[in-house]
C-alpha cells in the first residue's frame, strides 16, 4: 500500500466523486498474475459491466472489492476517500454488497434465517418478515421467508441472495455471473430489478461473459484480458464480435458445417424411466422417455436440480433400473448395467463435475485417460501399455489444443476449461456410438467453448447420438437438433430446435410443455409420444 | 415408587458423563470440526480433577480444573486441525491415544487412592424438598447442573442467533465467511466448549462417581459420547435420551447381576455399550432427518483463501 497516492485527477467527466475507484490493483497468486495494475471507476447510478474470459481475473477482482482477498498492491477509493477493506465485514460497512455466482447461502436454514445471518444490526427473525416482504413487493422478487432452502429453485434462491444484500441498502452491489443458472424469463425480471436499483442511485458492478445481456443492461464495460485492462467501452455501441475480440484478443472462430446431418437408427432410448426422490435434497423423475437418433444432438434444457443429476446418473449407469428396458444403447436393454458394462456397449460419458467424477485431480492426464478409454488397446494381459497410453494422452491434448504442461501433468493443475477439453477429447476420441454429455461449456471460456461443441458436432456428423443436458439455452440452440425440456423430473417433448424460440422453452421450464408446433399428430419419433403422454398428468 | 426410585436414580447417576460429554461434541460437530478425541480430553479431565479433589478436597475446584483440562486439551486439537488444517479424524485419535497415555502418567501416584467426598450441602437442602427431594436428594448437583446445561443448548442451537451463526459455520464455512462471520475464531470456540464438557464428564467420573482413581478410568465413555451424537443426528433431546438409555441399562445388568442372573460379567458389562448403539442405530435411520442435521462441512478444514 502506498500512503500518498499521486494527486493525478481522474479523467472521467463526473462532477460528483466517484462510488468506487480502484488505482493499479495487483493480486499475484503463486502460478498467476490474477490481477495486475487494474484500474476501475464506477459512478453512482451506473451499471458497469466487467468482462473477460474465464482466468482473466474478474473475480479475484470481485473478491478484492469485496474483502475477501488482499491485494498485494494498488489503492482502494470509496467515494473520493482512501478505505481499505480487509473483510466482508468491512465492505458491508462502507455499502458493498455482493450476490455470488455460487450462491452463499445455508440450504438447511429457511429464507428468514439466512437473510437474519447476514443482516448487521441483529435483528429478530421476527421482524426481518416485514421488511422481507417489503423489499419483495417494491422490486418484484416474491419469496417465502419460512421456507427451506434446500426446496428452492435456483431463481428462488438468487432472489434470496438479492433481497439479503438489498437488506443492507448497498450504493454498491456486485452481481458475479448472475444469470448463468435464470431462465429467460427470471433474467427479464432480474434487469427490471437492476435498472430499478441503479435508478435509485445505486451503483451495479455485473461480472458476466454473456455479451447480449451486457449489451442490453450496462452503460460502460472494463474488459480484462489476463489479468489487465484491455479496454473501457459502451457496450451500447459495440457489436458482440467486437465485444469478443476485445475479451480474447483475436477473432472468434465460427462453426464449420453444422446443418449437413441427416437422423439415422434410433441408438439411445430411454423409456418410462420413473425413480424416487433420493432424500430431502434430491428430484424424482416421472416417466421420461427420449430418443436419441444416430447423427443427431438431442439438447435437454432446464434449471439445474430438476432433475438433470437423476437423469444422467441413471444414463451413465451410476444408478441403476432394476427394469432393463428403461434405458437402451443401440437397441440392447441396459437399464439394470453398471457404468462399465453400457461403456462397452459404446456409450461415453462427460459428466457435470471436471474435478472428481470427470477427472481424478492428483492423478496425471494419461492416468486419467487410462479411467475410460482403457479398452482402446491400452492395456495387454492386464497390465498397462505406457508407450500407447501416452500417445493417447497426447492425442486428447494436441487434437484439442488442451493447454498444460504435458501427459504427465496432473489434472488438477488445468484450469476448468482445459481440463475439460482433454476430458472431451477422451470421450471423443473412442468414437463412442452414444454419447452423453453434462454441462459441456460450464464455465470455459469462449474459445474453448467453440472448440467443445465443434467437437460435438463432430461426433454427432459421424453418426453418433449425441445428448447435451445444459443450462445455457444459447448453446443448445447453437447445437441441438432438438430440444427438450426437464421441469420437476418430468421431461417435455422435443421440439425441433428450428421450430421453438427461447420463449417457448422458458416456459416449458416452469413446468407447463407448450404442444409441438406444427404437429398435432404424433411425433415421428417413436418414444416422443410416451413423453408426451407421460407428460400430461 | 419406592422400588424404583433407586433404579431411577442410578440411571441418572451413570448417564450423566455421557450427557455432558456428548453435549459438549456435539456443539463442536455443529461447527463443522470432528473432535474424536472425547476419551483422550475425559481422562485428563479426570485425572486433573481427582488430584485437584485429592489434594484440597473442594469438589467444585476439582471440576473447574476437569474443565481447564479439558479445554486444553481441545485447544491443542484446535491448533492441528483447525489452524494447520490437520486431517481431523487422525488428529482426534491422536489426541484420544494421547489423553489416555498422559492421563495413566499424571494419575502414576494415585491409582488406588479414593476420595472422601462428604455430601453436598446443596444436595441435602433440596432432599427436604416435598415430593422431588426423593429424587434430588440423593443425586449430586453436577447432575442437576447437566439439565441445565442440555436446555441452555438446546435454546442456544435453536432459538439463538449465536446458535444460528454456528450450525451456519458448520454446514458451509465459506458462505459464513463469505458474509463477514471468523468462522476460524468460532470454530476454536465451539471446540474448547466441547473440550470444557468432556472435561467436565471426566471430572464427574472420578470424583463423583467411582470416587476412586484407576488407569482408564473413563472405560470408552468417550467413545461412546461421540457415536451418540452421531446416532442422535446431531439433536441435543435425542442426545440426553441415548445418555439415558446407556445409564440405564448399565444400572439394570448391575441390578442383575446383583440378582444372580447366570450369564458371564463381562458380556452384562458390555451389554449397556451394545444396548445403546443398536437403539441408537434403529432409531436414526431416517435420511432425511441425517440430511437437515448433519453439518455439511463436519470433518473438512477451511481455508479463507481457498
Amino acid at each position: 500500500m502506498t500512503p500518498t497516492p499521486d494527486q493525478s485527477l481522474d479523467d472521467q467527466p463526473a462532477r460528483r466523486p466517484l462510488r468506487l475507484e480502484l488505482r493499479g490493483i495487483r493480486k499475484a497468486y503463486p502460478a498467476v498474475v490474477a490481477n495486475d495494475g487494474v484500474d476501475l471507476a464506477v459512478a453512482p447510478g451506473e451499471i458497469h459491466a466487467v468482462v473477460g474470459e474465464n482466468g482473466a481475473g474478474k473475480s479475484t477482482l470481485m473478491k478484492i472489492i469485496y474483502g475477501m482477498v488482499r491485494p498485494d498492491a494498488g489503492e482502494m477509493l470509496w467515494e473520493g476517500r482512501e478505505a481499505e477493506v480487509r473483510s466482508p465485514v468491512d465492505a458491508q460497512r462502507l455499502g458493498i454488497g455482493m450476490v455470488f455466482q455460487h450462491f452463499a447461502l445455508f440450504e438447511t436454514l429457511t429464507v428468514a434465517e439466512n437473510i437474519a445471518l447476514a443482516t448487521p444490526g441483529r435483528p429478530a427473525i421476527a421482524d426481518l418478515a416485514p421488511r422481507i416482504a417489503e423489499l419483495a413487493t417494491r422490486y418484484g422478487l416474491p419469496v417465502d421467508p419460512m421456507r427451506r432452502v434446500h426446496s428452492m429453485s435456483v431463481g428462488e434462491r438468487q432472489r434470496v441472495e438479492i433481497i439479503r444484500a438489498l437488506l443492507q441498502s448497498p450504493r454498491l452491489l456486485i452481481m458475479d455471473e448472475p444469470t448463468s443458472v435464470l431462465t429467460p424469463q427470471a433474467v427479464r425480471r432480474l434487469f427490471e430489478t437492476l435498472r430499478q436499483l441503479a435508478a435509485e442511485g445505486c451503483s451495479i458492478l455485473y461480472i458476466s461473459h454473456k455479451l447480449d445481456e451486457i449489451r442490453e443492461l450496462c452503460e460502460r464495460a472494463t474488459i480484462l484480458r489476463g489479468g489487465k485492462v484491455v479496454g473501457i467501452c459502451d457496450p451500447r455501441a459495440e457489436t458482440p464480435a467486437s465485444l469478443a475480440r476485445a475479451m480474447i484478443g483475436a477473432e472468434l472462430p465460427g462453426f464449420r458445417d453444422a446443418a449437413a446431418r441427416s437422423p439415422g437408427a434410433m441408438r439411445l432410448t430411454v423409456t418410462n424411466l420413473s425413480k424416487p426422490a433420493d432424500g430431502p435434497f434430491g428430484t424424482a423423475l416421472g416417466g421420461i422417455s427420449l430418443g436419441v437418433r444416430a447423427g443427431e444432438i438431442l439438447g435437454i434444457a432446464g434449471v439445474s436440480g430438476n432433475g438433470q443429476k437423476e437423469l444422467l446418473a441413471a444414463l451413465s449407469g451410476e444408478a441403476r433400473s432394476a427394469d432393463a428396458t428403461t434405458v437402451a444403447i443401440d437397441g440392447a436393454p441396459a437399464g439394470h448395467l453398471a457404468p462399465a458394462a453400457r461403456r462397452r456397449l459404446g456409450l461415453a460419458y462427460v459428466p457435470e463435475d471436471r474435478q472428481g467424477q470427470g477427472a481424478i485431480p492428483v492423478l496425471t492426464l494419461s492416468e486419467n485417460a487410462l479411467l475410460t478409454a482403457a479398452r482402446q488397446g491400452l492395456t495387454r494381459h492386464g497390465l498397462v501399455q505406457f508407450g500407447k497410453l501416452r500417445a493417447y494422452a497426447e492425442r486428447c491434448i494436441s487434437s484439442f489444443d488442451v493447454r498444460c504442461g504435458g501427459p504427465d501433468a496432473a489434472a488438477g493443475s488445468l484450469s476448468g476449461g482445459n481440463l475439460q477439453k482433454f476430458i472431451v477429447g477422451r470421450e471423443v476420441l473412442q468414437e463412442p456410438g452414444v454419447l452423453v454429455v453434462a454441462q459441456p461449456t460450464w464455465g470455459v471460456d469462449v474459445g474453448a467453448a467453440v472448440a467443445i461443441r465443434q467437437a460435438l458436432i463432430d461426433r454427432a456428423a459421424a453418426g453418433a447420438a449425441v445428448l447435451v443436458v445444459s443450462e445455457e439455452l444459447d448453446e443448445l440452440f447453437e447445437i441441438a437438433d432438438r430440444i427438450a425440456v426437464i421441469a420437476g423430473g418430468r421431461l417435455s417433448p422435443a421440439y425441433p430446435a428450428r421450430l421453438v424460440d427461447r420463449d417457448a422453452i422458458g416456459l416449458a421450464m416452469t413446468g407447463t410443455f407448450p404442444p409441438v408446433p406444427g404437429d398435432a399428430a404424433p411425433v415421428p419419433h417413436p418414444p416422443t409420444p410416451e413423453a408426451a403422454h407421460a407428460a400430461a398428468p | 415408587m419406592n422400588g424404583l426410585l433407586p433404579i431411577l436414580i442410578a440411571t441418572l447417576v451413570a448417564g450423566t458423563p455421557l450427557v455432558y460429554a456428548a453435549l459438549g461434541e456435539l456443539v463442536t460437530e455443529r461447527s463443522g470440526v470432528l473432535n474424536l478425541g472425547v476419551e483422550g480430553m475425559m481422562l485428563v479431565g479426570a485425572i486433573a480433577a481427582f488430584a485437584v479433589a485429592y489434594h484440597t478436597g473442594s469438589v467444585p475446584l476439582a471440576v473447574l480444573a476437569g474443565a481447564a483440562a479439558g479445554i486444553g486439551m481441545a485447544l491443542l486439537f484446535g491448533l492441528l486441525a483447525i489452524s494447520f488444517k490437520a486431517n481431523q479424524v487422525a488428529a482426534g485419535l491422536a489426541l484420544a491415544i494421547f489423553g489416555g497415555g498422559l492421563s495413566s502418567y499424571l494419575g502414576k501416584s494415585y491409582v488406588g487412592m479414593a476420595l472422601v467426598i462428604p455430601q453436598s450441602q446443596l444436595s441435602a437442602a433440596a432432599a427436604d424438598i416435598p415430593v422431588l427431594g426423593a429424587l434430588l436428594g440423593p443425586l449430586h448437583p453436577l447432575v442437576w447442573l447437566s439439565w441445565l446445561v442440555f436446555a441452555a443448548i438446546a435454546w442456544f442451537l435453536y432459538r439463538s442467533r449465536a446458535g444460528l451463526v454456528l450450525r451456519a459455520v458448520g454446514e458451509s464455512p465459506s458462505a459464513a465467511h463469505a458474509i463477514g462471520y471468523p468462522v476460524i475464531r468460532i470454530r476454536y470456540a465451539a471446540t474448547a466448549f466441547g473440550g470444557a464438557m468432556a472435561g467436565i464428564a471426566g471430572a464427574y467420573v472420578s470424583v463423583i462417581y467411582t470416587a476412586l482413581w484407576t488407569e482408564g478410568l473413563v472405560a470408552g465413555r468417550g467413545w461412546i459420547a461421540v457415536a451418540l451424537v452421531v446416532f442422535a443426528t446431531w439433536r441435543p433431546e435425542r442426545c440426553i435420551l441415548g445418555a439415558y438409555l446407556f445409564g440405564g441399562v448399565t444400572t439394570a445388568q448391575l441390578f442383575a447381576q446383583g440378582a444372580g442372573v447366570a450369564v458371564p460379567s463381562e458380556l452384562m458389562s458390555a451389554l449397556p455399550y451394545l444396548a445403546t448403539v443398536l437403539v441408537l442405530v434403529l432409531i436414526s435411520r431416517d435420511e432425511t432427518l441425517i440430511r437437515l442435521n448433519l453439518p455439511a462441512s463436519l470433518g473438512k478444514p477451511f481455508d479463507a483463501e481457498g
